[in-house]
């Protein structure tokens, strides 16, 4: 009896989907605890370098750094984008293109020239596709990503506001707020402002070995090359929690799948088996 | 009793110590430093070389560094350590390369954009899809 044989390759189809699906869910599941343990780990240094950053706010240096000053935004504003590399993760990336591009009209609007640097290859290849003026790029950082990877992209952005091309520096990528919940997140990079520490009012200046600016310099270079860090390893928190979640929908929708296909096959079968019923009552009441 | 100060060494991607300690030695730039409770506050970058901090038990622990940043307030020190070869062409080599790539992804559009619009085409397709499914269930088949 071939009955159904479409139905029956279709459910078997939908059951490999399911295993694919619940097989990626766990993987990220895994991943994620992993991602997280890094986050955490990357926090102490952040929290160091903010607090050496407010004793320079409070300290009167006799050398002004430009990352510290205000500065009028006159020629352009550069934004680092980081997106994940791959995609099944649901909205993720794409409510944070939304973000972005909401933020940037803000700044065309204003008649300023963009210069973007994205991380991730989501990111490169939507912000392509949009014609944005992409001046650095990196991808493929994997699940272990180092600040090695980072100190290029961050390199070509500082130089560029150092050269006076942007005046305004932002980083955008997701925060993590928790496994079902991730924010699309705007933060002003450049120049430097609002790390205040209401303890040391008094007036008083570090000693600066060699000199202040080379100090200075290397230390707000570690100072926004941590932030990126700790923005890449967040978002990377954030792919895998929203792939675990798009996975596990995308499983239970195929059990709901399979229900409903297995419902129509039965239905089938038994109105095969109910005609050929009638059938043989008909053909031996004929005779 | 002989007076201690908070250390804190950390980098990046991690934390590595932190704990009280009599005496600390770092590898500053201008020269080795040894910097006891009350320093004055200094800030100096660091050479690639080797932390010693000596804890309250009278016992010495060894880390190394390549570099960072090394702050100091009279009750505390913060070592920022780093964990990549840092020097200032190397810097500019990673930026070249990040230009670069930039610059060749443009270049090369036909791999990945391809890719990524064949994506988008079959969202589209399969979102039609679905509504088609959904609009013969609501019709009976």
């Amino acid at each position: 009896m071939a009955v159904g044989k479409e139905i029956r390759t279709k459910i078997k189809s939908v059951k490999n989907t399911q295993k694919i699906t619940r097989a990626m869910e766990m993987v990220a599941a895994s991943k994620m605890r992993k991602a997280q343990d890094r986050m955490g780990a990357a926090r102490p240094y952040a929290e160091k370098i903010r607090n050496v950053i407010g004793h320079l706010a409070h300290a009167h240096p006799e050398y002004k750094h430009p990352y510290l000053q205000e500065r009028e935004v006159k020629k352009g504003v550069g934004f680092i984008i980081i997106s994940s590399d791959r995609g099944l993760c649901g909205g993720l990336n794409a409510n944070m293109f939304k973000a972005t591009v909401r933020a940037m009209r803000e700044w065309n609007d204003k008649g300023v020239k963009i210069d973007l640097c994205t991380i991730g290859a989501k990111a490169n290849a939507f912000f392509k596709r949009l014609g944005g003026n992409v001046i650095a790029q990196a991808s493929h950082l994997g699940d272990t990503p180092q600040v090695a990877d980072l100190i290029g992209v961050v390199k070509v952005m500082l130089d560029a506001y150092d050269a006076g091309q942007i005046d305004r520096l932002f980083l955008v990528y997701n925060e993590f707020v928790n496994t079902m919940t991730q924010r699309p997140h705007v933060e002003q990079l450049l120049p430097i402002h609002g790390v205040e520490d209401p303890q040391l009012k008094h007036h008083w200046d570090y000693l600066y070995e060699p000199d202040a600016k080379d100090v200075l310099d290397g230390l707000l270079m570690r100072y926004i090359e941590s932030l990126v860090y700790q923005g890449v390893v967040e978002n990377l928190s954030c792919e895998q929690a929203a792939r675990m979640v798009a996975m596990k929908s995308a499983s239970d929708n195929a059990g709901n799948l399979i229900g409903d296909l297995q419902l129509a096959y039965n239905k089938a079968r038994q109105a095969a088996i109910t005609q050929e019923l009638s059938e043989i009552v008909a053909g031996a009441a004929a005779v | 009793m002989a007076m201690t100060m908070h250390v804190d060494i950390v980098s990046a991607e991690a934390e590595i110590f932190s704990g009280p300690a009599h005496m600390v030695f770092a590898p500053g730039v201008m020269g080795e430093l040894g910097i006891m409770p009350r320093h004055a506050p200094l800030l100096t970058r660091l050479k690639p070389g080797e932390v010693r901090v000596r804890t309250p038990e009278g016992e010495e622990e060894f880390f190394y560094v390549s570099g960072g940043v090394l702050e100091i307030q009279p009750h505390s020190i913060t070592i920022l350590s780093d964990t990549a070869q840092r020097a200032k062409d190397l810097d500019e080599a990673a930026a070249l390369e990040a230009k670069h790539h930039a610059e060749q992804r443009l270049q090369d559009q036909v791999s990945e954009f391809d890719y990524a619009q064949a994506q988008t085409e079959l969202a589209e397709a399969m979102a039609q899809l679905q509504a088609i499914q959904k609009l013969r269930k609501k019709l009976g088949r």
